[in-house]
């Protein structure tokens, strides 16, 4: 038999202004959830996880589905912007290529026609493929609550599986991207149980860029997914990276050092010894790759 | 549960509909509407048997609420055709036998449409990519990418 289309009952919702979306979502204490595309919201009220009374739709609120971007500023999303438009923006492609990959990893092209930015990283799933991006870019999330916005830096946002900072009646506005040092290059590099479209066994982002005063002339940042409760950095193998002229030998020693901070589970889609083996090769891989693309430009 | 009012343009056609806040856009589709060619496959978003076009782009209608289409302009496998002439993407999956069962099709036509609309010359990596969330049992996929690339150079 086919899974039914249905979905259990609840009342839709679209306030008219983010004071009242706050106040909806603290005063409901868990009975309404945000929703934008909806692509994981739907899923797990299909699945019994989640039975929300209200559904909040947010997609309509000013600046909720606009990307701006200016050098000195940098990118700006609303947090409804879908993946696909997103990617398609001219920015993104030229100045954040490791946001562009990993945009363009996630699931189908008509599921990332609804699925959000915004919503990958507020579901903070450990496996989520912007979040890498995200923590490289080092992204700001601005976020609504009843007294007005505050801003939290990506590096302090996720918590554990599905958790994050955010309180009770918060929501995400949009995620602020700075503009990147000069000449940087980025990669997300993703490894699932086929070629395209499934979910993460591991994601690795590295950006590289210029510095003169690092002693290997490079520093680099370096994210994982799905190999731990949370998307993370890896500091260590950051600092390996920044200082020792970089070698083969260097870059494998980052590689097993990115492998060494990694805490991956056994699931359904990967061992976790075979992560960590992957999370040495993709690391590898992406900051040879980097390193080819500094060295053109 | 509440009710909500929605106007919407589906295959050039201006319809009312009264839906409930839980109702998705293929229940109305399927059972308000009777447009039975979209079809119900995981109601995950992973199969695409479902998919339409929402304002130009495609969408898993499973993964989308009715009252979300409120003012938006659908395309469905039956608003293929224009005056009794099937779509180019229709003609080449016939004569290539891009279909066995067909349970997938009204999804890969629509998601196919959608690619060439938006690149009309895809090459077969791009084909594969845009095709990806529509999943065949039967074909093995080799005649559906070769109908999109004759469709193509059509």
């Amino acid at each position: 038999m086919l899974p039914s289309p249905g979905l259990p009952s609840f009342d839709y919702v679209r306030p008219e202004t983010p004071q009242e979306v706050a106040r909806l979502l603290f005063k409901s204490n868990g009975d309404a959830r945000l929703f934008m595309g909806g692509t994981d919201v739907f899923v797990r009220m299909r699945d019994g996880f989640y039975a929300p009374k209200i559904l909040i739709d947010v997609k309509h609120l000013p600046g909720m589905r606009e990307i701006a971007f200016g050098k000195r500023k940098g990118l700006t999303i609303g947090a409804a912007v879908d993946m696909n438009s997103l990617a398609r923006h001219p920015a993104v492609a030229e100045h954040y290529s490791v946001l562009f990959e990993a945009l363009n990893s996630v699931a189908s092209y008509q599921l990332r026609t609804r699925a959000t930015m915004g919503g990958n990283l507020c579901n903070a799933s450990p496996a989520a493929d912007t979040a890498p991006a995200a923590l490289v870019l080092e992204a700001n999330l601005v976020l609504r609550g009843r007294r007005g916005e505050r801003i939290v830096p990506i590096t302090g946002f996720f918590t554990g599986p599905g958790k994050t900072v955010m309180k009770r009646g918060e929501f995400l506005l949009r995620i602020e991207i700075p503009s990147l040092p000069k000449g940087a290059v980025g990669r997300y590099l993703k490894l699932g149980r086929n070629a395209h479209g499934d979910l993460a066994i591991a994601g690795v982002a590295v950006l590289g860029y210029p510095d003169r005063k690092a002693k290997s002339k490079h520093r680099f940042r370096i994210a994982l997914a799905s190999v731990a409760p949370t998307p993370i950095r890896v500091p260590e193998a950051e600092e390996i990276l920044a200082s020792s002229p970089i070698t083969p030998e260097v870059i494998e020693v980052a590689a097993v050092a990115a492998m060494e901070t990694a805490r991956p589970i056994d699931d359904v889609r990967s061992s976790a010894s075979y992560r960590k083996a992957m999370v040495k090769n993709l690391t590898r891989r992406a900051i040879e790759s980097v390193l080819d693309g500094l060295r053109v430009e | 549960m509440s009710q909500h009012e929605i106007t919407l343009k589906v295959n050039g056609e201006l319809e009312r509909a009264a839906v409930p806040s839980n109702m998705t856009l293929l229940t109305m589709l399927r059972e308000v509407l009777v447009l039975t060619g979209t079809k119900n496959g995981c109601a995950a978003g992973e199969c695409g048997a479902c998919t339409v076009l929402m304002n130009g782009e495609p969408v898993n209608s499973c993964m989308v609420l009715a009252v979300e289409a409120d003012g938006a302009e659908i395309v469905t496998v039956e608003g293929l055709t224009h005056d009794g002439q099937l779509d180019a993407i229709q003609q080449a999956f016939v004569q290539l036998t891009g279909v066995q069962c067909g349970f997938c099709t009204p999804g890969m036509l629509i998601s196919a449409r959608a690619l060439l609309d938006r690149n009309p010359h895809p090459g077969e990596d791009e084909i594969k990519e845009a095709l990806l969330g529509n999943l065949c049992r039967c074909t093995g996929y080799t005649r559906i990418v070769e109908a999109v690339q004759q469709a193509a150079n059509n």
